[in-house]
């Protein structure tokens, strides 16, 4: 296959990635989208085999290495699709996004100890690119994971004296290398690009760190940003297109959707790395704001407000999947439907501990996807609605986020749930949210608070509604 | 420089296309997004194949493990999408 045709393979393959994405933009084109995607890569893999003329160089067991190297990832990310909880997505996701990091880390790298002429500053420059970003989200991934999956580091952000000066120099180091690469390293590239991945490694952990386990939403988003940067990075070294395409694609992908996220809790990018989380001392204490003034109800008392109800919206939280309540909530909404209830859900963009998780927690539960609003598209609906059952959340439905301007969740967007005729809050305690403030929607006139397990709360809930 | 003025207007335009089209993915989505573009991402797989066939034993180890973690990306990154989409279902 001569080089013209295995380039316009790549276009057709860069045309089917970005129709693939076009088709997510709407669930009943999704599946067929990400079919166009797989093709997509097929087609790549299939020329860059067929394109005889590197292969042909190289030692005679390359094919079979190539092969082999093929089935052993397949078997793995297999393994791993299949076998993976949704709830674990975000730990997937983070690793996946380590391996691609670490993929243009390698193949950069490769390229650097298959030089066959002097290589352009270009060249260089992107090598250097693909190793600080790769090794960044490579390591930093890896971080992501542990803290989600809870192994050795604990979920609250890291702190120690001197933090941001250390990640400041190294840097500066990085920078430096970088300089010294372009002026040819006095011949040692491999040494100097190895060292800037070292350092890069060590500075994916110390960015990595500091940041909460509320805000790895924004991590993992951002790290999606880097292993797509990476990839392009490295198609600048192969100077490749289809790799540059498709890095952009994927290093737009991740930014926008860090910055939902960060628009989601109102906060900068930088407040979120850094993982200062407002001060809690601001407003009003705990007991001023509940005592006398919450009011406990028992599956009874909200079976007989939901009696009669017209119209139900059920508000998710992470506490929600944490309990495992979703295919309960399932048949809560069957149970309110049969009765003529009209019955939503309203996600508000941080619910889950990645965007859009909530979504794929209740499409799992058989919970039909029309009936999942986004915030802003449910908002204007409180008024009418009857009741509103808040299951595990906490912040997102806080009404001090709009009236007191000194909070440390001022601004934030949240569910609107106390303009509801009836809320229930379905919660263990009142022990405060990630914000850890006191949340006055749980001393409200119109809240009855259901103080149980999520899961078990609503079993309760069910028999007591057919008892009515 | 040529080439790298040609590859650099790629890399803009594609940006462009990305926003362009990631802004219409609906937050409902936003999850099979992320683990769709991991595989799009995968396709540093094809620098990978071509750094095994050559003559550095340096270049085709690290080809063999980019291999590896690249086609975990593109196999893991589809599946996983595939079965997740498969969940999303309208109302009967």
């Amino acid at each position: 296959m001569n080089s013209a045709l295995i380039n316009l393979s790549y276009l057709a393959a860069s045309v089917l990635f970005i129709l693939g994405l076009k088709g997510l933009t709407h669930p009943r084109t999704a599946v067929r989208g990400n079919l166009l995607g797989a093709l997509g890569m097929l087609l790549a893999v299939i020329a860059t085999f067929l394109y005889r003329d590197p292969l042909g160089h190289g030692p005679a067991q390359a094919i079979g290495l190539i092969v082999a190297a093929v089935l052993i990832g397949s078997a793995v990310g297999a393994l791993l699709a299949l076998k993976i909880q949704m709830t674990a997505m975000p730990q997937m996701v983070a690793l996946l996004n380590g391996f691609g990091g670490g993929a243009s880390v390698l193949v950069a790298g490769a390229a650097l100890a298959d030089l066959q002429v002097e290589p352009t500053i270009v060249i260089v420059i992107a090598t250097a690119a693909s190793g600080i970003i790769g090794g960044v989200t490579f390591w930093g991934s890896l971080v992501a994971f542990d803290k989600l999956q809870e192994l050795f580091l604990p979920g609250k952000p890291i702190h120690f004296p001197g933090q941001q000066p250390l990640n400041l120099a190294l840097g500066v180091v990085v920078i430096g290398v970088t300089a010294w690469m372009a002026t040819g390293a006095g011949g040692h590239l491999g040494a100097a690009y190895w060292t800037i991945v070292v350092i890069a490694s060590v500075l994916g952990i110390l960015l990595t760190i500091p940041i909460g386990g509320a805000d790895m939403p924004v991590a993992i988003a951002l790290l999606n940003s880097y292993s797509g940067l990476a990839g392009a990075a490295t198609g600048f070294v192969l100077d490749n297109e289809v790799l540059i395409i498709t890095g952009s694609l994927v290093g737009a992908s991740g930014i926008i959707l860090s910055q939902i996220m960060c628009k989601a809790m109102n906060r900068s990018l930088a407040n979120v790395l850094m993982g200062n989380i407002g001060a809690a001392s601001a407003g009003p204490a705990a007991d001023d704001v509940y005592a006398g003034k919450v009011k406990g109800a028992s599956p009874d008392d909200v079976a007989i407000v939901m009696d009669g109800a017209r119209r139900v919206v059920i508000v998710p939280g992470y506490g929600l999947a944490v309990s495992q309540a979703q295919h309960a909530v399932r048949d809560l909404m069957n149970l309110l439907e049969s009765k003529g209830t009209e019955v939503e859900f309203a996600i508000h963009p941080v619910a889950g501990r990645m965007p859009g998780h909530m979504n794929v927690l209740l499409a799992e539960a058989d919970i039909p996807y029309d009936k999942l609003k986004e915030m802003d598209e449910i908002n204007p609906s409180f008024q009418q609605t009857d009741v509103a059952i808040v299951i595990g959340a906490n912040d997102v439905v806080n009404p001090l986020a709009r009236t007191d301007p000194t909070s440390p969740i001022a601004g934030m967007p949240i569910l609107d749930v106390d303009k509801a005729r009836t809320v229930v809050v379905i919660k263990r305690s009142l022990s405060p949210g990630f914000a850890g403030i006191p949340n006055p929607l749980f001393a409200a006139d119109n809240t009855l608070m259901y103080f149980a397990d999520g899961k078990k709360a609503i079993v309760d809930l069910i028999a007591a509604i057919k008892a009515v | 420089m040529e080439a790298f003025v040609g590859a650099l207007t790629v890399f803009v335009l594609a940006i462009f296309i990305g926003f362009e089209i990631i802004n219409k993915v609906p937050p409902l989505l936003h999850t099979p997004l992320m683990s769709g573009s991991n595989a799009i991402s995968g396709i540093t797989v094809i620098g990978a194949m071509l750094s095994v066939a050559t003559p550095s034993y340096l270049s085709t180890t690290l080809g063999v493990i980019a291999i590896v973690f690249a086609t975990i990306n593109v196999v893991g990154g589809f599946l996983v999408t595939h079965r997740m989409l498969g969940m999303f279902k309208k109302k009967a």
